[in-house]
Order: C-alpha cells, then sequence, then structure tokens
C-alpha cells in the first residue's frame, strides 16, 4: 500500500514537471516564432528591385540618420507600408481562422467560409462599377470602405439570421455557403454589366494585392488588431473549453450562443478589414491556424498568440516570393499563397481523411 | 435539508416538444445515487440536459425551496454538473489542459479559481481517479474509455453539489466500470446528489441506492431496486422475459432471457 503511494506521488511529480516543462516549450516556440518574423520581415524590406543589404534595412531601421537619403526613402517609404501590411494581414487573418475554426468547431473553416470575402468583393465591385460614393468619405477609400461595409454586414446578417432561427453550427456554415453562392453570382451580374476597364480593375482587386498599401491603411488595421485582441485574449479560457463540445461549455456555466457571437464580431472585424485593404488572401487564415496548432495545440492562452505570429511569417514569406518567383515581377500576393497553400490544404484535408 | 424535487418537467425539441413530459420524482436526498435507466430514447438524456439548463423545460426543479429550473447557465453551473454522453472527437488537448480549462472557463464566483490552484486541482483529481499516467496525453490519442474517464473527471472537478452523468461507463472494460462506480460512491458521501444513466441494469442494482424507470418519457418507476424491480416491469418497459433474483446478500440480480415475441 504504501509502495502504491510513493509511485503514485513521484508518478505525479514527473507529470507536474512535464506539463511545467510544456509550458516552458511552448513559451519557446512564440519567441522563435516572433524572431523568425523579424527575420523574414527584414528580408522582405530589403528584397526588392534595388535589393539592400541586411545591414542597410537593420541600421536604417533603428538608426535611419546613419544611412544614405535614399536607402532610407525605400525603407520608410516604399517597402515599409507593404511589409507591415503583409504582417498586419497575415495576424489578422490566421487568428480569425483560428477564431473561426474554434466556434464552428472544424479545423478546414476559415476566415471566409461564411462568406466575408465573397461579401467584401460585392461591396469593390459595387464600388467600382457603379461609381457609387458615400457621403464624407474620400474617393481613394470608397472601394475599401464599401467592402469593409458588405463584409460586415454579411457577417451581422448571418448572426441575425441563426439568432432568429436558433440554428446551430451547421446551420451557420450552410448559410454561409448560401450567401457565397448569392454574392458570387451578384459579382458574376456586375461583371457582366461592367466596363472593360472596370473589369480589370475588380478583378484585379479580387487578387489580394499589397500593393494597395498605405500609412493610412496600416495605422487602421493596427488598430483594429489592438483593439480586438485583448477581447480575443480573455475569452481564451472560454474558446478552449468550448473544444471539449457545446454541451461541456454550456455545462461549464458558458453561454456559448454569445461566445460564438462576439467571435464572430471579431472575425468579422478582423477579416473585413483586411480583405477591404488587400483583397482576398486565401489559405493563410486556414493554413496559419493550422500549423500553430501542430506546434502549441490548442490551449488558446497559446495557440491564439502563436496563430498570430504564424499567420505574419506566411505572408512575409509570401511577399519576398512574390518579389522573388519571377525577376522584375511584383506577383499579387494573393496568387502567391494560394499556390503554396492549395498543396498544403489538399495534404490537410487527407491526413484529416486518414484518421476519421 | 437539501433535497432536489423535480416538478412537472416537461421538455422536447423543436417538432418534439414532449419528449420527456410530467416528470414528477423526488425527493432526491444528499448522498444518494440515483440510476436513471430505461430503454433506447426513452428520454433519459433529455431529462439530464433539462436539469443541467442545456434544453429549455417547462416545471419546477425545486432546490431548497427555490426553483432552479430556469437559473442562467453561470449559476447552474455553480450548482450542478453535467457529463455529456457523447464526446467530440479530434481536440488537439492534453488531458489536464482540459481539466484546468474546465475549472477557468466559468467565471462564476464560486468556482473560479487561479490558474496555479487549477492547476493543483486537476493532478488532484488525476490522482484521485488513478489516471495521472494520462495527463500529458492527448485527448485525441485516447481510448474511447480514457477519454470517458477524463470526460468524468471534468464534470466532478468542480465539485459540484449536483452531479449528472450520463452513461459515464457505456465505453469502460470491468475494472474501470467498478473504479467508476466506487468513485461515484466516494462522490456522493460527502453530501452530493449523483444521478446517472446506466445501461447495465446490474450494474445499477448493484450501485445505486435507487432506480429512476424512464419509458416513452414518462417515469415507469422510482425506488429502491428490491422495492421496484420485478419482471412485469421489465416485461413492460424493456419488452423482455426477465427473471429478478435477491441473491443471500440481498443484492438483486436480473437474468434476462428472451424478447417477448
Ligand atoms: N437534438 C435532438 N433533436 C431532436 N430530437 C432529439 C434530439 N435528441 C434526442 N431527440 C429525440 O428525443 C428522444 C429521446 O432521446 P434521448 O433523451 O437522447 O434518449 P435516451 O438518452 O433515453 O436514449 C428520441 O426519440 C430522440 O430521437
Ligand atoms: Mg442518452
Amino acid at each position: 500500500m504504501t509502495d502504491h503511494i510513493t509511485i503514485q506521488h513521484t508518478a505525479r511529480q514527473q507529470a507536474e514537471e512535464d506539463f511545467h516543462r510544456l509550458q516552458h516549450k511552448r513559451k519557446w516556440i512564440i519567441g522563435v516564432l516572433a524572431l523568425l518574423c523579424l527575420t523574414a520581415f527584414c528580408f522582405d524590406i530589403a528584397l526588392g528591385p534595388s535589393s539592400l543589404a541586411i545591414k542597410d534595412v537593420l541600421i536604417g531601421l533603428f538608426n535611419s540618420s546613419a544611412v544614405d537619403d535614399g536607402t532610407k526613402v525605400i525603407i520608410w517609404q516604399i517597402r515599409m507600408p507593404y511589409a507591415i501590411m503583409a504582417v498586419l494581414v497575415g495576424m489578422a487573418l490566421s487568428l480569425a481562422g483560428a477564431e473561426m475554426q474554434t466556434i464552428l468547431n472544424n479545423p478546414l473553416a476559415s476566415p471566409f467560409t461564411l462568406g466575408v470575402s465573397a461579401s467584401a468583393t460585392l461591396g469593390a465591385a459595387l464600388a467600382i462599377i457603379a461609381g457609387i460614393s458615400i457621403p464624407g468619405v474620400p474617393d481613394n477609400w470608397i472601394i475599401s470602405v464599401n467592402a469593409f461595409l458588405f463584409a460586415f454586414a454579411s457577417v451581422l446578417l448571418l448572426q441575425a439570421v441563426s439568432k432568429w432561427l436558433h440554428a446551430g453550427v451547421g446551420i451557420l456554415v450552410l448559410f454561409g455557403i448560401a450567401l457565397v453562392f448569392t454574392f458570387n453570382a451578384l459579382v458574376a451580374l456586375l461583371h457582366y454589366i461592367a466596363t472593360p476597364e472596370a473589369l480589370q480593375q475588380v478583378i484585379f482587386w479580387s487578387m489580394g494585392s499589397l500593393a494597395r498599401s498605405n500609412w493610412d491603411k496600416v495605422q487602421l488595421l493596427t488598430i483594429v488588431l489592438v483593439v480586438v485582441l485583448p477581447f480575443s485574449f480573455s475569452a481564451a479560457w472560454k474558446m478552449t473549453a468550448l473544444r471539449l463540445g457545446e454541451d461541456r461549455a454550456a455545462g461549464f456555466g458558458i453561454n456559448v450562443q454569445r461566445l460564438r457571437f462576439a467571435s464572430l464580431f471579431r472575425i468579422s472585424l478582423l477579416a473585413a478589414t483586411a480583405v477591404a485593404f488587400v483583397g482576398t488572401i486565401g489559405f493563410i487564415g486556414l493554413v496559419g491556424p493550422h500549423i500553430a496548432r501542430m506546434l502549441i495545440g490548442e490551449d488558446h492562452r497559446y495557440w491564439f498568440p502563436a496563430s498570430l505570429l504564424t499567420g505574419a511569417l506566411i505572408m512575409s514569406l509570401s511577399s519576398i516570393a512574390s518579389k522573388m518567383l519571377i525577376p522584375g515581377v511584383l506577383l499579387p500576393i494573393g496568387i502567391v499563397t494560394a499556390l503554396a497553400g492549395v498543396p498544403l490544404f489538399i495534404y490537410l484535408i487527407i491526413k484529416k481523411g486518414r484518421r476519421m | 435539508m437539501e433535497q432536489l424535487i423535480l416538478k412537472n418537467i416537461t421538455a422536447g425539441y423543436p417538432g418534439k416538444s414532449n419528449i420527456i413530459s410530467g416528470i414528477n420524482a423526488g425527493p432526491f436526498k444528499p448522498g444518494v445515487i440515483t440510476a436513471l435507466v430505461g430503454p433506447n430514447a426513452a428520454g433519459k438524456s433529455t431529462l439530464l440536459r433539462s436539469m443541467a439548463g442545456l434544453l429549455k423545460a417547462q416545471g419546477e426543479m425545486q432546490w431548497n425551496q427555490k426553483n432552479i429550473l430556469h437559473l442562467s447557465l453561470r449559476e447552474k453551473a455553480a450548482l450542478i454538473s453535467y457529463m455529456p454522453q457523447y464526446l467530440p472527437q479530434d481536440i488537439e488537448l492534453n488531458a489536464i489542459e482540459s481539466l484546468i480549462s474546465a475549472l477557468k472557463a466559468s467565471s462564476f464566483d464560486q468556482i473560479s479559481v487561479r490558474l496555479p490552484e487549477a492547476r493543483k486541482k486537476a493532478f488532484d483529481v488525476l490522482e484521485q481517479m488513478d489516471l495521472v499516467e494520462l495527463a500529458m496525453e492527448p485527448l485525441n490519442q485516447l481510448s474511447g474509455g480514457q477519454r470517458q474517464m477524463i470526460s468524468l473527471a471534468q464534470a466532478i472537478i468542480r465539485e459540484p453539489a449536483i452531479l449528472l452523468l450520463d452513461e459515464p461507463t457505456s465505453a469502460l472494460d470491468l475494472q474501470h466500470q467498478v473504479a467508476v462506480m466506487q468513485l461515484v460512491k466516494e462522490y456522493a458521501a460527502k453530501g452530493k446528489i449523483v444521478m446517472m444513466v446506466l445501461h447495465d441494469i446490474n450494474l445499477a442494482t448493484r450501485w445505486s441506492d435507487e432506480l429512476l424507470v424512464l419509458h416513452k418519457g414518462k417515469i415507469a418507476a422510482h425506488g429502491k431496486p428490491n422495492e421496484i424491480l420485478n419482471a412485469s416491469l421489465l416485461a413492460s418497459v424493456y419488452n423482455v422475459n426477465a427473471i429478478v433474483e435477491t441473491l443471500q446478500s440481498g443484492q438483486i440480480q436480473v437474468h434476462v432471457e428472451s424478447l417477448i415475441k
């Protein structure tokens, strides 16, 4: 009997130690991810039509008076808004994807699953083709503002419908799919009646591209992230508990309906802002959280930050690739993420299929 | 004394509003284990889920002269813990994390605990259930039975006054069935009310103090096993020919012979 107890005791101590070590390992992983992000970010700034030495980039970043004016302009005026935008969009889409995967209980969900990007495209297409203007909104913002309003409104519509019908997750996804088809059809209709110039602009818009970045947009997306992040992080325990099942979470006293609603609200803010500024950039919101999950697991206190960083890292790397793939040509980054993302996506489906 | 009484509980789903209807039962007393038995689709899960507040229900659920049926989920969670029948797949959390989040996710004052305390409690429960080796195992790599044990741990870690377990032994081997029943017995002995759905009628008679037999959404019988169990009850509820035997120990044993044609 005493033997049994001492064995139990050491087994427990062992487990406690292992758990402690695991937490440490996760913090390390997050630290390493942050470092990789920073490195990729510097390379993203260094690379381009006139390449800079990494050393000059670092000097230019931390002590801009020590580099010549040309380098300073390239770093701060030209490359920086793109590079920061890449990081911010990566963070926004990846976090939105992580939240979406939890509230829809589906690891293959992404921020666009419920039609956020389709509705944003419709909003942008309407602005471009119908040339609508909103009072008080400057002309060069009208496309982004309209895309945002449509994306945001579509999620609100979805929530209203699901609340009204007391619908569960499955119904929500089906409604989202219905919305996607509807918006796509409307966009096609707009394509049909558009002038060739407008059509070209719409098509270019719907390919995600960082070329529309500027400091104002960087600022706005930063604000959105700064506002949303604390709410995401403070929901981390509840979101983790939701992974244990809806009945279970409700049994813990969590108002699942409200948790889901708040999360969808955050998702729509993040995704709608990102899409409004850079167009549709697929797969980041799917692959980012997935890689983070493989590295760190689903304790959302770690998973959310890790998803932010994996998203940022993938976007920075994609931005680098978009400059390198065809020398002298800057590809729209949406094409790069899609090309890299599709194989990953198929891999994930196969892996999931095999486990079931 | 604290006791639980169900009065005229009616609940159902959209389009099937009376899956359980007019359930009057009780009083359920602290320290008493009630086994909820009955055929498939009798409404056992529906009853437990309505009691836990997961399903809208009409009627009254009296606890200390107060109707707690319509309390908010948060208030209910401070009092009741429900272990669902179905466990989700594909969760990349390890066992200990699932237990810690069970404690940390609820913001109800009486339960809210600080992280180190939650961690200690989580390991305490695993130790008490002899499951420490599973602490670091990801839930999606556990066997069905192991997952069920962890799920039970998630339910009892909150030490609710009322514990509702939906088929906690359905995936367990003989050893673990007994281990669970022993654990539940110890838990009830602390002055808690336990209601559990069991399919194995002999497990129910051996370990529970009372049986609540549910049939087609209504109570067919409620009482001590030796007082209510007989061949005609089993025939009418389960449609089987059975022999009910009282062993020398006083223990009731059911032998199922055949289906009634
Ligand atoms: N979510 C649901 N929606 C609609 N009907 C349900 C749902 N869950 C259970 N039912 C129905 O309610 C009845 C009772 O189910 P349940 O309470 O799960 O039975 P038990 O747990 O006794 O096997 C069954 O006929 C079942 O079809
Ligand atoms: Mg059931």
